[in-house]
């Protein structure tokens, strides 16, 4: 382990949090509340750490793919746990599990909230709650890449270790221009998000913010009521634009490069939109019959597209309770929530590619039965899949599977239904938000307890990293110096 | 500049391992996903998988956009196809590696027709640095400018050299020749001399001075020159042909004794050169080499396919022969950093990096089209340090202006110029015209123009 390159990503992101903590400061400050001084005090130490931590002259040293997932891990714990301060020190969330599990559920986009009443937080706070959002979508280690000078293929590693899918490739041959790329059409298409939703009526501060949040498919909502006291449009509008932020971000490059014939070939963008094309179906239908009779049909389907586009997306917010709806659709929306978006994009979620592959290979299966001799090679995006990516997508399967027993089993302790604690799971390990019972669209994650919290919290950020790189953190030969 | 490089054996990995270093965006093309791969988790490059020759593949990799293509696959023939795919397709400008000496007679009209940039066969390169070396025995290296009319020339100084211990500034009293000391390696140390510094034994210089000028300066410090007399050549590859055929074009007298392990080859060698002896047999095989009369060759050059039989070839050849003055090895796969300058292997000749050299220079002058005025580029010292030939245009920074009032970079020297045939050993108070070739030798790395010269 090279500690020097670490602590210099470390003191760089931490110092990114520093300039970031500036921007609700100044919020804050314009909208005449007290929590500024709260902000600023944070970014002060965050910058603090920051130069301790990144002023260690770290010579071109050699380091691998270890030191690329040890320093995204320690980035994704170090900052939340810095970006929670303001909370603790305004006063506002004064338990630091409880700010720890809202600002870790800000940074991983998972839109979980602990927060009865959030408009006590002030303009400020909200801001950078949701602000974190559309930080932590793309990632922050990706931003550094795209303005940290350094060289060598070792910039790959953090890349892959922070962007979401089981196979991460560039756009463009050097890795610092692939980030370059991804974060101007991030940054242009939030632009685009905010603007739709101001010319649907919403009034500033509630457009930028939730475009933050749809952007990087977070999810805190920014009033009591969640989504509920937005227009129709403006509902309309956040739907869209969740779909089309959970979509690969390949696609929108292969556009921007007019490569259409690339963009619509796009195997999983394809099954992605037709999965939420007939979610929508089946659960309009459900609900039409046995919730929105009088409302109409139009009512129904326009919830219902909600719900998937914000659900199958890791989204989370909400415009109606779910818990009143029908079993039948619930089981479609946990669905909906085990898949997730697409790989590549800012959705977190199990992946639509991963689920695409396991298909596939399932498929492969049952041809070996029937013709143990044969030869067959999985095909995906028109490329055979090597046994290497196969072989790590069962075993990240297997240790997702474990993590959620182990969460489920903690939950268990807590005062809640098997409904309850398996929602809670799947909610953070896959950073959606809100699950269903007292976790659902408009209850949330208080009433829990401390032990609960933290486990929840683990979920949002071994989720958000794709489980490995969190994990390789308490393997001790990755702590070894000579290795 | 985009670059697409076909194929990522060795050629194609110390291609991308150099274009990388000058700031350049790479895409390696190749069939093979494993080798692909690790090269990709080596160095910031992208990695497309296919064959190099479909047009699929090569849109895939970017050669709509690409600026410059260079088709380095094992297949001339797919290395020409990719290339005129290339240029219907795309804009970009070509590089081929054609090694197959079938196609050597045709290659005018094959670059012509075919409008490549850049031929590289990197077998016939090594094999002219090799008859470079056997015409200045005892240099470790030698490189032209200046279309041969000035040399620079690496040895190492024994310890009964006159120059040990003598300070540059001093030169001039131990030595006539109009010589100038460009570049002195010491130990993994490269040093751009200057009047202070003093040279030691063991010290590996490289020295600038026309063809003439070289001969005396060799005179006079006791090193050894004198056209070889025979060669000693084990392998008859690509390499081994150029050479034998380069040998008995230019030196009949030289006596040229090859010896092959496969029986077919040694046929068409004895075919192509009747005045060759060809000799069937393992060149690892002591005894065999004692009996065709090692011993008495003045070169001695491993060029088998196999890197560490050349070096343990060179190294009991090394030993065990005195009448040998030089001592070549050719090494292609392992890093030639080990072995350069390392008296027990002799002079080591890697083509890879030669190519290497090649392709740099090609690009460089390229990017700079607009005013492409570098005529020549080498690395030196593992390319710690740079020579390079420039043509100087009418600049007004740098025409007429005496160099002791030039503000140069550091570790920067202006080692020649070149005007109307004439070599001149700057000093402070020459200067630069219009129409001079100047050779600059510095250890920055990235000279492009002339003018970086300047602070």
């Amino acid at each position: 382990m090279n500690y020097k390159i670490v602590s210099y990503i470390l003191g760089t992101a931490l110092k990114l949090e520093a300039i970031a903590l500036l921007i609700p400061t100044i919020i804050a400050a314009c909208y005449g509340e007290d929590s500024w001084w709260a902000l600023l005090i944070t970014a002060g130490i965050a910058a603090v750490l920051g130069f301790v931590l990144g002023n260690k002259k770290f010579k071109e040293g050699r380091y691998y793919a270890r030191e690329g997932y040890a320093a995204t891990a320690l980035a994704w714990i170090i900052l939340p746990t810095v970006g929670c301060i303001p909370f603790i020190l305004s006063g506002t969330i004064p338990n630091f599990v409880d700010a720890l599990f809202e600002t870790a559920s800000g940074f991983t986009t998972t839109g979980s909230s602990v927060l009865t009443e959030i408009e006590h937080l002030g303009k400020g706070l909200i801001f950078w709650r949701s602000f974190i959002h559309w930080l932590g979508g793309m990632g922050i280690l990706v931003f550094i890449l795209a303005i940290l000078p350094l060289s060598g293929g070792f910039h790959m590693h953090l890349m892959k270790a922070e962007s979401p899918g089981p196979n991460v490739s560039k756009l463009v041959p050097k890795v610092k221009e692939t980030a370059k790329v991804l974060y101007l059409i991030y940054a242009a298409m939030t632009v685009l998000c905010i603007l739709t939703l101001l010319i649907s009526g919403m009034d500033l501060f509630d457009a930028v913010c939730i475009g933050v949040g749809t952007a990087g498919t977070g999810g805190f909502s920014i009033r009591n009521s969640g989504m509920a006291d937005y227009s129709v449009v403006s509902q309309a509008c956040i739907t869209v634009w969740m779909i089309l932020f959970g979509v690969n971000f390949n696609v929108y490059y292969f556009i921007i490069r007019k490569r259409f014939k690339e963009a619509v070939c796009c195997e999983e963008a394809r099954f992605y939109l037709i999965a939420i094309v007939l979610m929508t179906a089946a659960i309009t239908l459900n609900v039409y019959f046995n919730n929105y009779r009088e409302e109409g049909l139009f009512t129904a389907f326009h919830n219902s597209f909600f719900m998937v586009g914000s659900l199958i997306t890791s989204t989370g917010f909400g415009t109606v309770d779910t818990n009143t709806w029908p079993l039948f659709s619930k089981v479609l929306m946990i669905l909906c929530m085990t898949m997730g978006a697409c790989a590549g994009s800012t959705g977190g979620g199990f992946k639509v590619s991963r689920i695409m592959l396991l298909l596939k290979e399932a498929k492969k299966e049952f041809l070996l039965l029937t013709h143990p001799n044969a030869v067959k090679t999985v095909k995906f995006e028109g490329k055979a899949i090597e046994h290497g990516t196969m072989r790590s997508l069962t075993n990240y399967l297997i240790i997702y599977i474990l993590i959620f027993i182990v969460s489920i089993v903690v939950l268990s302790f807590d005062k809640i239904n098997f409904l309850e604690a398996f929602s809670a799971t799947l909610a953070t390990i896959n950073n959606i938000g809100p699950g269903f019972g007292i976790v659902g669209t408009f209850g949330n994650y208080s009433s829990l307890s401390v032990v609960s919290k933290i486990m929840l919290t683990f979920n949002m950020i071994a989720g958000r990293l794709e489980l490995l790189p969190i994990l390789m953190l308490f393997y001790p030969k990755t702590w070894a110096k000579h290795y | 500049m985009k670059i697409i490089i076909l194929g990522c054996g060795k050629v194609g990995t110390v291609l991308a391992e150099q274009l990388i270093l000058e700031g350049h965006d790479i895409t390696v093309v190749d069939r093979n996903e494993k080798v692909l791969r690790n090269l990709c988790a080596r160095l910031d490059i992208m990695g497309v998988t296919g064959n190099s020759a479909m047009l699929d593949t090569l849109i895939e990799a970017g050669v709509r956009e690409a600026d410059i293509m260079m088709a380095v696959t094992d297949s001339d023939e797919i290395n020409m196809l990719s290339c005129l795919i290339a240029k219907k397709e795309g804009h970009c400008q070509t590089v081929a590696r054609v090694r197959d000496p079938e196609y050597e007679k045709e290659l005018n009209y094959l670059q012509n027709e075919m409008n490549l940039g850049l031929v590289i066969n990197p077998d016939k390169m090594a094999a002219h640095e090799i008859i470079r070396l056997l015409n200045f025995p005892s240099a470790l290296q030698i490189e032209t400018f200046a279309k041969g009319q000035v040399d620079m020339i690496k040895m190492r100084l024994n310890a009964d050299s006159p120059l040990c211990n003598v300070a540059l500034s001093d030169l001039s009293k131990h030595i006539t020749s109009n010589v100038l000391i460009a570049c002195v390696e010491r130990g993994d140390e490269v040093l751009i001399p200057s009047g202070k510094t003093v040279l030691l034994e063991g010290d590996a210089i490289s020295f600038i001075a026309s063809a003439r000028e070289a001969v005396t300066f060799c005179k006079e410090c006791k090193l050894e020159y004198a056209p070889i007399r025979n060669a000693f050549i084990v392998g008859g590859g690509k390499e081994g042909y150029y050479i034998a055929s380069s040998l008995q074009n230019n030196h009949s007298k030289c006596d040229v004794k090859i010896v092959e392990i496969d029986e077919e080859r040694c046929k068409f060698l004895s075919d192509a050169f009747p005045d060759v002896t060809v000799i069937h047999g393992d060149g690892t095989n002591r005894n065999l080499l004692l009996e065709e009369g090692v011993s008495g060759a003045e070169a001695f050059i491993a060029l088998t396919g196999n890197d560490e039989e050349n070096i343990i070839m060179s190294m009991l050849n090394k030993g065990a022969t005195p009448k040998t003055v030089h001592n070549i090895t050719k090494i292609d796969y392992l890093d030639p950093v080990h072995f350069v300058n390392n008296p027990a292997v002799g002079s080591v000749v890697c083509s890879k990096k030669i190519v290497a050299d090649a392709v740099v220079r090609f690009v460089r002058a390229l990017e700079q089209s607009s005013d492409a005025n570098m005529e020549k580029l080498y690395t030196i010292a593992n390319g710690r340090a740079e020579a390079a030939e420039f043509l100087v245009y009418d600049e007004p920074e740098l025409v007429g202006i005496p160099f002791s009032k030039m503000n140069l970079k550091e570790n920067t020297l202006v080692a020649a110029i070149i005007r109307k045939k004439e070599m001149i050993r700057p000093t402070g108070s020459d200067c630069m015209k219009s129409g001079d070739r100047v050779i600059i030798i510095t250890s920055n790395s990235g000279l492009r123009d002339l003018r970086d010269i300047l602070r």
